[in-house]
């Protein structure tokens, strides 16, 4: 029966030639889609700024080089220094990230106490509203507290819309740690917190790592509003920004803005290919962020 | 699981910390809002309550497009957004070899900092050098250089192509999840019924992955919404104001002018309309949890 099914199963799986054909049209028409960009930004910065400003259009560079590559760093100075706050930002608001996420998460996945669905409904809400609406009070609170034109300015805001969708995911990975662990444990005298510290947090820590890399990704990628608003020191200014400032206020010299741009995404590119496997998983279980 | 009082306390004391930063960082600002619509702040050092004026002003032939278009944009955005990601989806589930590469470089758009992927497309929508008028006119599909970002008809398609863009990747892969986890079995007993290709996507894989896909919609609507890089660093809410969405129009009155009120005011109206969506969200999720149970 078992070896029936399997055949049945291959059965289906077999395609037409024209049928492959089809799907591998509509892959590649897909793809091109979501790839074009970044194709043609590689391209752009290996043309030299003659070539990219003549007319007709032509795809291919010609006597294309990396020149670019070198010398972006002299005419944007500051970029070596936006690569690191951007660095910066996403690990600090990570590591906050992580203390306040881990306890709630565990919190949620294990106790089921009166409030506590509401208040995981109220976090989960959080990550509905966009930092844009609450700019104008966000923007009084940091000048308030001296914190406008400091790093705090936006790693402080950033964080709360981080939290949700690692506490959703972390929670999710927690409720599957047998509770049995913690019975054992109480019957071993330990306290609640002992348990928390010595046994849970040991078994989860694999959930724990990959809540950290899909923080730190939302961090990296979501540096914009807040940093635009929030801060206006160049020196203090994350990639994005940066690169937005700097390019925004001259003609802009593509070939440079591309290749900094391949340079600031090489280590989202680097990740996914060495983590795929785990953060497709993740990063789905976050969805309610998107 | 053991109850008890210190268990009990224990398990609020984990929580504090979190809900503390949230209460601060996102409840008070929401408060706050509210507060501030109803009062003229601006740089200046005095606030003074001015009633429901804010509201009044806001309130214009202006401000009742840019709500329109705001919808408008939104709508065709996650609509694009869900053909594709199903069609991706389905393409990416088929078994031909190299469906692991492919799935993996379905992410790029979506894992890069956003506002870096964003300038990419500047340079594509550029009518005098970029790639998209660039192929256009070689293929001859239009005359000149077309210069997307330059008119309000087409720079508001191209804000949407790039918000797309940026949503399809994670549409696509949680649509492939649902996919995956459809029993084999319905398609064994569909094909050994005679069911077609055409036929047992109409009549299991649709159906089945409809929760999918309205989980998906409504997150989705709620991000759109909410979307401002985009906008921001293609056109800033041009030209003469025909990509503004709501969220672009609070922060040009809140940040760009300085009217703290007025922009307050705006930044209400848009809460209002994220906790309608919210709601239904919370509501429909729920629906179908328990549709799935029954």
């Amino acid at each position: 029966m078992a070896i029936r099914s399997r055949d049945t199963r291959a059965m289906i799986d077999r395609y037409r030639p024209w049928e492959v054909v089809l799907i591998y049209l509509g892959i590649f028409a897909f793809l091109f889609f979501l790839l074009a960009p970044f194709i043609e930004g590689f391209l752009v910065s290996l043309k030299p700024l003659s070539q990219l400003f003549s007319s007709p259009y032509r795809f291919w560079p010609e006597n294309g080089s990396f020149e670019a590559y070198r010398t972006m760093w002299i005419s944007v100075p500051g970029f070596g220094r936006y690569i690191f706050n951007s660095f910066l930002i996403s690990t600090v608001a990570t590591c906050v990230v992580l203390i306040l996420v881990v306890p709630a998460a565990y919190a949620f996945a294990r106790f089921d106490y009166k409030g506590m669905g509401f208040v995981l409904a109220g976090f989960l809400a959080v990550s509905m509203f966009s930092g844009a609406v609450l700019l104008i009070p966000l923007f009084r609170l940091m000048r308030t507290l001296g914190l406008l034109n400091t790093y705090f300015a936006m790693i402080v805001p950033g964080v709360a819309f981080l939290i949700p969708s690692a506490i959703w995911l972390l929670r999710t990975y927690m409720m599957r740690i047998p509770t049995e662990l913690n019975e054992a444990a109480y019957m071993d005298g330990a306290s609640q917190f002992y348990t928390f510290r010595r046994v849970i947090l040991p078994i989860a820590r694999p959930g724990i790592v990959v809540v950290a890399i899909t923080t730190f990704i939302g961090a990296y990628a979501q540096q914009f509003i807040f940093a635009l608003t929030f801060n206006s020191k160049t020196e203090y200014m994350p990639l994005p920004v940066g690169l937005f400032a700097y390019f925004g206020k001259q003609d802009v010299i593509w070939n440079e803005l591309m290749a900094a741009s391949f340079v600031g995404i090489a280590p989202a590119l680097i990740i996914i290919f060495f983590l795929q496997r785990y953060l497709v998983g993740g990063l789905t279980a976050g969805a309610v962020k998107q | 699981m053991i109850k008890s009082r210190s268990s009990l306390i224990f398990a609020w004391a984990l929580l504090v910390p979190a809900i503390l930063y949230i209460l601060v960082i996102v409840a008070w600002p929401l408060v706050e809002t509210v507060r501030l619509s109803f009062t003229d702040a601006s740089l200046r050092k005095v606030t003074n309550y001015v009633g429901w004026r804010n509201y009044e002003k806001i309130f214009n032939e202006t401000f009742l497009t840019v709500i329109t278009r705001t919808f408008t944009w939104t709508f065709f955005s996650v609509l694009l957004k869900m053909v594709i990601g199903t069609f991706g989806a389905v393409l990416l589930n088929a078994a031909v070899p190299g469906r692991h590469l492919f799935r993996i470089l379905t992410m790029p758009p979506w894992i890069v900092p956003m506002a870096i992927g964003i300038f990419m497309w500047g340079w594509m929508y550029n009518g005098q050098f970029g790639m998209i008028s660039g192929l256009l006119q070689r293929f001859g599909l239009v005359d000149g250089p077309v210069a997307f970002l330059a008119y309000g008809e087409t720079a508001y398609w191209a804000t949407i192509v790039t918000d797309v863009w940026i949503g399809v990747p994670l549409v696509t892969i949680y649509f492939l999840a649902a996919i995956q986890a459809i029993p084999k079995d319905l398609y064994e007993a569909a094909w050994t019924d005679g069911a077609s290709r055409w036929t047992r996507f109409r009549r299991i894989t649709l159906p089945l992955m409809a929760p999918a896909i309205i989980t998906m919609s409504m997150l989705s609507l709620i991000a759109t919404f909410n979307s401002f890089d985009i906008i921001w660093i293609l056109t800033q809410g041009g030209p003469s104001g025909q990509t503004t969405t709501m969220i672009i129009d609070t922060y040009q009155t809140a940040i760009g002018s300085k009217k703290y009120g007025e922009g307050a005011a705006r930044a209400v109206v848009i809460c209002i309309f994220l906790s309608i969506f919210c709601i239904a969200y919370f509501r429909v999720t729920r629906r179908l949890a328990a549709a799935e149970k029954a």
